[in-house]
């Protein structure tokens, strides 16, 4: 694999001020990316999964600079030798950056212009960035279409008449058209019925080793996590709480708020009716969160010093990060 | 095995269609199945297989110009002397006090999205409350009482003053835990369950699962959970019904509908969802071709566009009834004929 990272994150937060009363005074923050890192090398899944809320989709648009992040580095390696810091960088010098990052969205059916046709929507990309002349975007347009499994005489149609599984190929196309080298999907087969699912599934795996793309996959369907990932992060109220390789994330799960999540996933078979472990209470709010670890109210391993003292990540194994005081001394369930 | 007992409800041969300008929705074409007293029954299906249409027919709540055409749907209820008495409720008028009577008390229905099932001008304990005295003459203050019980059952943390608040200003779990005490309300026999879990997180979703067992487990409830999702339906149901563009194509015991599926949609289904058992960044097993448009159902074997074992000029003609197989499994397809 590839040691340079593509894109290495640092420590990125993301605050939202919360204003109150008639003169929108600042009362606090909704802390919805609190001190996140992570790499995704070339040609690698990393998802992002976690609870509603816990901020995966600001995570994702912090790294796009869809929003500006409050602290922190977004380190993108352009080429062989340029790393820049996207957190930094003016809008106006993205442009050129931008094409090299793509954004597949969960809802096929709203992030569609009605009235354009498919030649428009995935051409339009290249014409903002001036690329190609009218006849080469026709060209690269049917490539696309077959690339993604959809005729190339349907591009002078209209969305409306596609389903939800071949409207998000068509997302996908308008989100190859530039050549990216990082497509950041946010739940994109949420939407989608199980079987239209699979062939979506299987068409960005496909997609991946064709073109070396690197996917931050961000999803809270840990099955469908577990087919397209080479490595998971497991996020909690704003932190990355666990991440490791996907199979060691799954079996062997090492921290308390992975086992539950695992554990909670409904098994596709009667006989393997679980023992689900039933965490009490709600996911903290990330204006106000507890003390400590964020996890601890509802942590069934937690001691004192939970309450008062944060964690910090910790390569417990190598390429294994876990942010819990105890990750050395319990023994945590997987799935298999 | 669970025919010990007589089924608390029936479904036979429902249709129910909607006339529009375009053409008939064969919204639900031919259901049948039965539920039994402290069972589950999964229904599961790719979406617009006629899951949600089926429940509201149950209930004769289906939507404008969507009509209950042809079939049964019995009822059986104590008539408190050891005897039973068999309702129809598809002969029902939709807004009669008997069909109002039945979906305000025996059979109960919670959905996907509580939020649109609540009004914002109202807190949810006096929607209950309203809930209550609908069905019981009791005063405002016992029925405020019993809220607070119900809320408390349905593992709301302080029902005391949560009764006091606003549907909005819940969290989706705790909402979902309101609508489900809403619809325990009327002490019901039968608890139909439209995706109840969906909107939810895994971690919330098992917490309301839990629920859900334990309640039945408590009141002896039938449960109807109609579901996308197969990992629920494996968690949950006793008995599962497939059905694909309105039609059963199998039914039978959980245990058989896994592992010894026999209708060729089933097996493709069961294969196609991601499993988080599987290996790391393995490919899913896929369905050619895509669930048509309602207007354009196929002749013969709905499924038969899509089916690798399709048998030309039999199953694009002729349409398969659905026959037992064994002891209680049921199928539709020209494979299972004797
Ligand atoms: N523009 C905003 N202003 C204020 N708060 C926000 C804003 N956007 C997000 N938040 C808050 O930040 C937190 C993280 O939200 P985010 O959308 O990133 O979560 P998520 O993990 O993507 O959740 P989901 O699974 O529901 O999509 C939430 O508490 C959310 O309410
Ligand atoms: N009010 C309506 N008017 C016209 N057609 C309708 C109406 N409601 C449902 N239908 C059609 O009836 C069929 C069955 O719909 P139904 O809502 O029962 O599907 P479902 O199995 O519940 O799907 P989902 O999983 O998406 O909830 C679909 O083809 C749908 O388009
Ligand atoms: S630090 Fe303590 S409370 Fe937090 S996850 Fe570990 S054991 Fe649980
Ligand atoms: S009846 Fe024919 S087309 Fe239909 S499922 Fe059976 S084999 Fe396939
Ligand atoms: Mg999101
Ligand atoms: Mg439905």
């Amino acid at each position: 694999m590839n040691e340079q990272p593509l894109l290495e994150v640092k420590n990125l937060k993301k605050y939202f001020p919360i204003r109150k009363g008639l003169l929108r005074r600042l009362a606090g923050h909704v802390r919805a990316v609190d001190d996140v890192s992570f790499a995704i090398r070339k040609g690698e899944t990393l998802s992002l999964v976690g609870e509603s809320g816990c901020g995966k989709t600001t995570t994702s648009r912090c790294i796009l600079r869809a929003l500006d992040p409050t602290a922190g580095q977004i380190r993108y390696r352009s080429n062989e030798s340029t790393v820049v810091d996207l957190a930094e960088l003016p809008k106006s010098r993205l442009r050129p950056l931008r094409r090299q990052m793509q954004m597949i969205f969960q809802d096929p059916f709203s992030s569609l212009n009605p009235r354009m046709t498919l030649f428009d929507i995935i051409s339009e990309p290249l014409v903002v960035n001036n690329v190609g002349t009218p006849q080469s975007r026709r060209e690269r347009v049917a490539e696309l279409l077959e690339l993604v499994g959809l005729p190339p005489e349907f591009m002078n149609r209209y969305p409306h008449a596609f389903s939800g599984g071949q409207r998000q190929r068509i997302g996908i196309a308008r989100a190859l058209a530039l050549n990216p080298a990082l497509i950041v999907a946010d739940e994109p087969v949420s939407a989608l019925d199980v079987s239209v699912q699979a062939q979506i599934v299987n068409l960005l795996l496909d997609l991946q080793a064709e073109l070396g793309l690197a996917y931050l996959f961000v999803a809270h369907d840990l099955s469908v996590v577990k087919h397209v990932s080479d490595r998971v992060a497991v996020m909690y109220v704003g932190k990355i709480v666990e991440i490791a390789e996907t199979s060691a994330l799954f079996s062997q799960p090492r921290h308390p708020y992975t086992e539950a999540l695992l554990s909670a996933v409904p098994k596709p078979d009667p006989r393997l009716r679980s023992q689900r472990i039933i965490l009490e209470g709600e996911v903290a709010d990330p204006a106000h969160p507890p003390s400590g670890c964020y996890f601890h109210p509802r942590c069934r391993y937690a001691v004192d010093r939970c309450k008062t003292e944060s964690p910090e990540l910790n390569e417990i194994e190598p390429g294994h990060f876990v942010s819990c005081h105890r990750a050395n001394e319990i023994e945590l369930v997987g799935v298999s | 095995m669970q025919q010990t007992s007589q089924p608390i409800l029936s479904v036979r041969n429902l249709k129910t269609y909607f006339h529009q300008d375009e053409g008939i929705v064969r919204a639900v074409d031919g259901a049948s199945f039965d539920i039994y007293p402290g069972r589950t029954l999964g229904i599961v299906g790719e979406s617009g297989c006629g899951k949600s249409v089926t429940a509201r027919s149950i209930l004769q709540i289906v939507d404008k110009g969507g009509r209950i055409e042809d079939g049964e749907i019995l009822l059986r209820r104590a008539t408190g002397n050891g005897q039973n008495d068999i309702l129809d409720l598809a002969k029902l008028k939709p807004d009669s006090r008997q069909a109002r009577a039945i979906r305000g008390s025996e059979i109960a229905l919670i959905f996907q999205e509580p939020m649109t099932s609540f009004s914002p001008f109202h807190t949810v304990g006096n929607q209950i409350i309203e809930a209550i005295r609908l069905h019981k003459p009791v005063s405002r203050t016992e029925a405020r009482q019993e809220a607070i019980e119900l809320l408390r059952m349905v593992g709301i943390p302080r029902p005391d003053r949560r009764i006091d608040e606003y549907s909005f200003q819940l969290s989706g779990g705790l909402r979902q835990r309101v609508m489900i005490a809403m619809a325990l309300s009327s002490d019901p026999k039968v608890l139909i369950a439209d995706e109840p879990t969906t909107a939810l997180d895994v971690t919330t979703q098992a917490q309301v699962l839990e629920l859900l067992q334990q309640l039945q487990e408590e009141k002896g409830l039938s449960i109807i959970l109609i579901t996308h999702d197969m990992g629920v339906i494996a968690e949950m149901a006793d008995d599962v019904v497939v059905m694909y563009l309105g039609r059963v194509v199998e039914q039978g015991p959980v245990d058989e509908i896994f592992h010894a599926p026999k209708h060729p949609y089933t097996r493709m289904l069961l294969r196609s969802i991601p499993s988080i058992l599987a290996r790391p960044r393995t490919k899913l097993a896929t369905i050619a071709g895509s669930i048509p448009h309602p207007y354009n159902r196929p002749a013969g074997c709905p499924f038969h566009p899509r089916c690798p074992e399709f048998m030309p000029g039999k199953c694009d003609v002729l349409e398969p009834e659905l026959v037992r197989q064994g002891e209680n499994q049921e199928v539709s397809c020209f494979l299972y004929e004797e």
